[in-house]
């Protein structure tokens, strides 16, 4: 009893940490089962192991983080984005890619090992967002007083597009949505942020467009928004509109290809489209209760990309079927369902911005990573928080564990 | 407004556990018709990715003779196969495999055109390996890793040359046969019987082909074991057992001149079933298994000889004087004619009739004779006075009703039926001129359009043999007997025809060193009017012990033999061959009455000398 205690008071949320430790868990026992494989894979093969020696590292530096006081992440916080930004500048420069990633330059090597720096920019853009809303002490009543939030989240982002890292940088969006929200953005202004990507997308049909800036200038008028806003919304969107037909034209065509894949992925079955078709097949042979532990023949006979990391949760779904995909799926809803819950009775609105754009964070994995396994999302490389293998993305998320513990805990007994 | 109020923080919580709920529910949803609904199509698919079929081909049946003697068996061989892999990756692994293998490009491509009928089947690029050339592949096994060798059975002919055209030969199945109803069910690179009994009996000898599966990865590799055990297993070919008996037909290849062209067949009386059956010039069969090259075939197709022309059963020739007991027993059954009476008309060299004069073979003429006599002479005065007794009408309908312008419906696939009118009109249709009574003469003894095969010869002498009817010949003892063959004649005139028949090989008869020490060895010599050069021999026999019944009917065809008393010679060592084994006699090449003479040896048992 003492122990659990002890571990009460060294966490402010324990069903968060165990739920976060079920899945880092079960991540390391999925990442040995990708390594057992009828075509030997030996770059695979012991990589549980290295998984597990940056688990126990992780886990330190879930308990130091702990040990810092709030006030000091908020303090901490400007210098930290700096140097962020600092080190995804240097990526982009001395960066080297991995895997399918190679072209890429996402990770800083560092001796024996190498980092990913935009996992960790992604937890100091949150602790930088939260200061920035942290300080608002009435909601915006205008998309231009949103511009600093924008700003702060643009520039990182940026940067990881740079990479380049599409489903990196759409977490950053993510975080910025989920932090607005929570810093008291009324939903009217973020539909506003939004509305150019609707456009974008709507500008494929003619009518469709038409009407859809109709009802967005109806919008704008019920909603009583200033004028020079209303103006520079529509504006936006008349120039989404137009650009997004040449911008189409002008992509190369394996881009082309990646989104119409999305939308049907047997246009190119041998293709772009093979590794969702592949993935589908692997997740829906798996059943009800899966083909077992390490035999999914899917995986076994690499049909299955990058089943160690992007791909990971399709081994989940082949060798334990839907209780196992269901398992891992409640267990993500309770990590996230305790972020919320934390976010909600954190009165400091640092702290409340900080843990809800976690919260964003790790979402926007979630359903991209598991999404794109069974096709309803498209497929960007992106892994899944605590089980895809991976050493900086482990370290951040546990970091960003550690900075939601110590939220928890600095609320006392309220929690 | 306070912006976090706990009121507000509960609002956006609220707000963002909907949003949560909702992505993780879609999700759920996903996996539910992923896993839940679409499970049957996906987990098909994903047994579909790793397994790939591969056919285990059955052993097709022996060919056994009537003593079980094989005839035709299978002997293991090497087969090489490849798994399927869109055209162009399978082109340049065929290609990367063409100088281990010796493959020509045209080869490759012809490969490739198969492997587009069955594209999710492993390609069979060759049966036939050499150990050398498993050894190659082996050895590059890292070079060649979608690649995969088994032991398959290949056929072999015992018998070799001297069964070719009876046994026919198998190759792999060919686009064309595909598409026929005959072989509905074949795969693609299936080895089929091509002809003769191979391909008369292909679903018996065939068995059903098995199936395995071996397990891939998603380059098509193999992985773990190449020849796990079959999943479904072949069922293998049942035997054929044959009434031929094989030392006979090697004996009738051997006795055959190896510089003439003809046939010979062996039938066994009153049952039709075919003791011999041979060809000359013939081949091996063993060059066509699993495919014949391109040199053998044309070398074989253009030979002026025609080796693979199965003279026996699609060789038509005018029957000539063979054909004048067809005459002479269709007019014993019509009743016209007394079998020991004289004919009115003495032989003179030659009868008048009409305008027309008809010359006897031999112009010194034969003078008065009975049925008898007329056989042993082959006198055609005679026999032209029994067509013109019967009428051409009647001698039409009559051999029409004989099958002389039938099939014999033997059990092979390539036979072909005779040419012998229907009756009188039939030559206006055919030739456009009608037919006069004198044509009756010409029919009489064999010679106008009246074409039959060598077996048709030997069934119609197999009746005469026997008690006048004979079945359709058989080969093979699975199938049903045949239909039977009545001549409707009576015993006492079968008798006079035979007594015509021994006749020949006596004393001065055409035949007479065609004569047996052991047997009684009867028939009718033939000269077939050939109008590109020497006239061809026919002569058709029927032996049997001494004082019994006829045991073997054999007719022979020596195309540009000159006279039947050639033929009777091959004729006869086949019939002596047949008995003496039959009776458990020494066997002897010296056998007929000429072969004695040859080897100076006595024949105190040729009495009539």
């Amino acid at each position: 009893m003492a122990v659990i205690r002890r571990i009460r008071g060294l966490f402010g949320d324990g069903v968060l940490v165990a739920a976060v430790i079920v899945l880092t868990a079960i991540g390391v026992a999925m990442i040995y089962s990708a390594g057992q494989l009828d075509v030997p894979d030996p770059g695979v093969v012991h990589l549980w192991r290295m998984q597990l020696l940056w688990w126990g590292l992780a886990f330190v530096a879930l308990v130091l983080v702990t040990r810092v006081q709030v006030r000091w992440f908020e303090w901490a916080a400007v210098p930290l984005y700096v140097l962020s930004i600092l080190l995804l500048i240097a990526t982009l420069i001395i960066g080297v890619g991995h895997g399918t990633a190679k072209g890429t330059k996402q990770w800083i090597p560092l001796g024996p090992v190498s980092f990913q720096p935009s996992q960790f920019a992604n937890l100091a853009t949150i602790l930088m967002l939260g200061r920035v809303m942290g300080s608002w002490r009435e909601p915006p009543s205008s998309v231009f007083e949103l511009a600093k939030p924008i700003a702060v989240a643009l520039l990182p982002m940026g940067l990881v597009l740079l990479q380049p890292d599409l489903g990196t940088a759409l977490v950053f969006g993510a975080v910025l949505l989920a932090t607005l929200y929570w810093g008291g953005t009324p939903v009217g202004l973020i539909f506003m942020l939004l509305s150019p990507l609707i456009a974008l997308i709507l500008a494929f049909q003619g009518w469709l467009f038409s009407a859809y800036m109709v009802v967005l200038i109806g919008f704008l008028y019920f909603y009583r928004s200033y004028l020079s806003e209303a103006a520079a919304v529509v504006a936006a969107n008349l120039v989404a509109g137009t650009v997004a037909v040449p911008v189409w034209n002008h992509l190369k065509p394996y881009q082309k290809n990646r989104i119409l894949v999305f939308l049907d992925p047997n246009i190119d079955p041998r293709g772009a489209g093979y590794h969702v078709i592949q993935s589908r097949v692997a997740i829906g042979s798996g059943g009800v209760f899966g083909k077992g532990f390490t035999q999914g023949t899917q995986k076994r006979l690499a049909f299955l990309p990058e089943q160690q990391t992007d791909f990971i949760f399709s081994v989940i779904g082949e060798e334990f079927g839907f209780l196992g995909t269901i398992t891992v799926l409640v267990l993500f809803g309770l990590v996230l369902w305790r972020l919320a819950r934390i976010a909600e009775r954190v009165a400091d609105p640092f702290a409340g911005v900080v843990v809800f754009g976690i919260f964003g964070a790790w979402f926007a994995h979630v359903l991209e990573n598991v999404g794109m396994t069974v096709g309803v999302t498209p497929v960007t490389g992106i892994p899944l928080p605590f089980i895809s293998y991976g050493g900086s993305f482990l370290l951040a998320t546990y970091l960003a564990l550690g900075v939601a513990e110590r939220i928890a805990s600095e609320q006392g007994g309220k929690i | 407004m306070q912006l976090f109020h706990p009121h507000a923080r509960r609002r956006r919580a609220l707000g963002a556990r909907l949003v949560l709920y909702l992505g993780l529910g879609g999700l759920a949803a996903a996996f539910v018709k992923t896993q839940l609904i679409d499970y049957e199509a996906l987990a098909q698919q994903a047994e579909a990715n790793r397994f790939r079929p591969v056919m285990i081909p059955a052993p097709r049946g022996a060919i056994l003779d009537r003593n079980g003697q094989i005839i035709a068996d299978n002997i293991p061989s090497y087969a090489i196969s490849i798994l399927p892999a869109s055209p162009d990756t399978l082109r340049a692994r065929l290609m990367r495999l063409a100088p281990v293998l010796g493959l020509t490009p045209e080869r490759v491509e012809q490969l490739l055109a198969r492997h587009r009928q069955t594209p999710t089947l492993p390609l069979l690029i060759s049966s036939d390996l050499t150990f050398d050339q498993i050894s190659a592949v082996e050895e590059r096994r890292l070079e060649f890793p979608t690649v995969f060798i088994e032991m398959r059975p290949k056929r072999r002919y015992i018998g070799g040359k001297a069964v070719a055209h009876l046994v026919g030969y198998v190759a792999e199945i060919s686009e064309r046969e595909l598409a026929e109803p005959a072989f509905e069910g074949y795969e693609a690179g299936a080895i089929v019987g091509k002809a003769g009994l191979e391909r008369q009996y292909e679903r018996l000898l065939a068995g059903k082909p098995g199936f395995r599966f071996i397990n891939v990865d998603a380059r098509g590799k193999i992985v773990g074991d190449i020849s796990p055990r079959p999943h479904v297993r072949p069922v293998p070919g049942k035997n054929l057992q044959l009434y031929l008996d094989l030392d006979l037909q090697r004996w009738a290849a051997r006795v055959f001149p190896d510089t003439m062209r003809g046939a010979i067949v062996a039938l066994e009386p009153g049952t039709g079933h075919v003791l011999a059956i041979y060809s000359n010039p013939s081949y091996d069969p063993n060059l066509f298994v699993n495919g014949v090259t391109s040199e053998v075939w044309n070398a074989l197709r253009d030979d002026p000889a025609k080796p693979l022309l199965q003279r026996a059963t699609v060789g038509l020739y005018p029957p000539g004087s063979t054909f004048k007991l067809a005459t002479a027993a269709i007019g014993l059954e019509l009743g016209v004619v007394d079998p020991k009476a004289y004919m009115p008309q003495p032989c003179t060299g030659g009868m008048q009739y009409g305008s027309r004069y008809f010359r006897c073979w031999d112009h010194r003429g034969h003078g008065y004779l009975n049925m008898a006599d007329a056989i042993k002479l082959s006198c055609d005065v005679y026999f032209y006075q029994l067509g013109l007794r019967i009428g051409l009408d009647r001698l039409a309908e009559e051999g029409t009703r004989l099958g002389f312008s039938r099939k014999t419906g033997i059990d092979v696939p390539a036979e072909r039926s005779g040419t012998f009118p229907r009756d009188a009109e039939w030559y206006r249709k055919r030739f456009g001129w009608k037919a006069t009574a004198a044509e009756v003469l010409n029919l009489s003894i064999g010679q106008g359009p009246n074409d039959q095969t060598p077996l048709k010869m030997a069934q119609f002498y197999a009746a005469l043999a026997a008690d006048g009817r004979v079945r359709a010949p058989r080969l093979a003892v699975s199938s049903d007997p045949g239909e039977v063959w009545d001549l409707h004649i009576s015993e006492e005139n079968l008798r006079w025809l035979r007594e015509g028949l021994r006749r020949v090989v006596q004393e001065d008869g055409t035949a007479r060193l065609s004569a047996l020490e052991h047997w009684d060895w009867i028939g009718k010599t033939g000269t077939a009017q050939n109008p590109h050069g020497t006239d061809h021999a026919w002569f058709v026999g029927m032996a049997g012990p001494r004082g019994g019944k006829p045991e073997i009917v054999v007719a022979t065809i020596v195309e540009f033999g000159a006279h039947g008393s050639e033929a009777a010679q091959y004729a006869a060592k086949v019939a002596d061959y047949y008995l003496r084994k039959r009776y458990g006699m020494p066997i002897d090449s010296v056998q007929t009455l000429r072969d004695y003479m040859l080897a100076g040896r006595p024949t105190p048992w040729a009495r009539w000398q």
